[in-house]
């Protein structure tokens, strides 16, 4: 398994049954993946959908059925097409049970860095204020380290995506809790020692006692 | 009933300078025949205000590459290099909203309101410059109403009053975005007879479209 498959499938577990979720452009598509078997939640896309499924087979692309990252989707029954003034009262109104989104940087009060890398790259923040902000949960899905530096760090030092303390947060390597005491180490992955995982982080962890190995299973 | 004008001419309507309201998300559900127009005729100055900037060579990504704008409001460039180029060489200022509070921004400038509480960008780069209000010990940021010289719409069904109908996830800002413009410029895949679009099926009410451009050829 590859650091995205590790963490696409340990963010998996975290769905819950009839909930409404919404998985940010990059690794956060790939949990879709691996939706645990009995368990149906319906992802919103923030362009105006819910209920979109894979996409279609070459040929039978909708030119207006696409997801948020301009990607072609398809719609299972029971899906649903809305304006973005709608999509974004989802979101913000508290009527979304979940997000995934990546990350460039999260602290040790369990704050967000997303967006932009000041100089260097500046996308834009698109939805993930507002996802940030209003989701009831929010997952961040992203490396541990990029380029061999820590992405956990003890203070941020890109500008931040919202003030609001995300749920979780799931690495190749770890599950870490933001909580009001700081970092919880919850969980390693299959085969990390708990010293890895602190070498590899920059802000100050404290270690569950009752740490487990991520519940995925390690299918080659 | 409206009277069908072309591309061309929706294009003509608009002069330089002038601040445009695109529908559009990564170029689905975005008028591509008035954007080839305005290309066309070499337009200079726009204010683009659409969700983003689509891709380079597609939607309105064209009016980036042409060099028809010069500002653009937006919530996200990421996907077209060459905004984010022209933007740190100084030929385009960009400013990026979070894509709910841009919406919301339109809404209020289309119906009539003085602005929006959203909680969205407390705390961040978001808030510079904005009050913060105190709503019963919540506090929230005040984003301003947003409206622009025009508004260009893709629809996928038009009828002669120019009521509007929309596919999937075409719609996004299109329905929004027909209120906060002084002329509202629609541009339908199709136009049918009044009454072939049934009452609940209106997304936008054709009192809110100005012109209508013809069918494609």
């Amino acid at each position: 398994m590859d650091a995205k498959e590790i963490i696409a499938r340990r963010v998996a577990l975290e769905l819950r049954n009839n909930t409404l979720v919404n998985l940010g452009i990059g690794l956060p598509t790939f949990v879709a993946h691996y939706v645990p078997a009995g368990i149906s939640v319906a992802f919103q896309s923030e362009n105006g959908i819910i209920g979109f499924g894979a996409p279609p087979p070459n040929g039978m692309e909708n030119p207006h059925l696409t997801d948020a990252g301009g990607g072609f989707i398809s719609a299972l029954p029971g899906a649903i097409s809305f304006d973005s003034a709608v999509s974004f009262a989802l979101i913000r109104g508290g009527h979304l049970d979940m997000t995934v989104l990546g990350g460039l940087q999260v602290d040790q009060q369990g704050r967000l860095a997303n967006w932009m890398v000041p100089g260097k790259i500046v996308p834009g923040m698109g939805g993930a204020m507002d996802l940030v902000v209003g989701a009831k949960r929010v997952i961040i899905a992203m490396q541990h380290t990029a380029k061999g530096r820590p992405k956990i760090v003890e203070k941020l030092t890109l500008p931040p995506t919202a003030m609001r303390r995300v749920s979780l947060v799931v690495t190749e390597l770890a599950v870490i809790e933001p909580t009001d005491e700081g970092l919880v180490l919850r969980e390693r992955a299959p085969g990390v020692a708990t010293d890895e995982i602190v070498a590899a982080t920059a802000a100050k962890l404290l270690i569950a006692d009752d740490i487990r190995e991520m519940p995925i299973r390690c299918a080659a | 009933m409206q009277k069908a004008i072309t591309a061309k001419e929706a294009a003509a309507l608009v002069p330089d300078g002038a601040s445009v309201m695109i529908g559009g998300f990564m170029g689905v559900g975005t008028p591509h025949r008035i954007i080839d127009a305005l290309v066309a005729r070499g337009a200079r100055g726009l204010t683009v205000i659409a969700n983003d900037t689509a891709f380079p060579a597609i939607g309105i990504g064209k009016l980036i590459d042409a060099g028809c704008a010069s500002r653009v409001i937006a919530s996200h460039i990421g996907t077209n290099p060459i905004t984010q180029k022209k933007m740190i060489a100084g030929e385009i200022t960009v400013e990026l909203v979070p894509q709910g509070t841009l919406i919301e921004r339109i809404r209020a400038g289309g119906s009539g309101l003085g602005g929006v509480l959203t909680p969205t960008g407390l705390g961040t780069v978001v808030e510079d410059g904005k009050p913060v209000i105190d709503v019963d010990g919540v506090k929230f940021l005040l984003e301003k109403p947003l409206r622009a010289d025009f508004a260009l719409l893709h629809a996928h069904d038009a009828d002669y009053n120019g009521n509007l109908t929309y596919r999937l996830t075409a719609a996004n800002f299109n329905p929004i975005i027909a209120f906060a413009a002084e002329v509202t410029i629609a541009e339908p895949l199709q136009i049918v007879p009044v009454g072939v679009i049934p009452p609940d099926a209106v997304r936008t009410p054709g009192v809110l479209v100005d012109h209508l451009v013809e069918r494609p050829h």
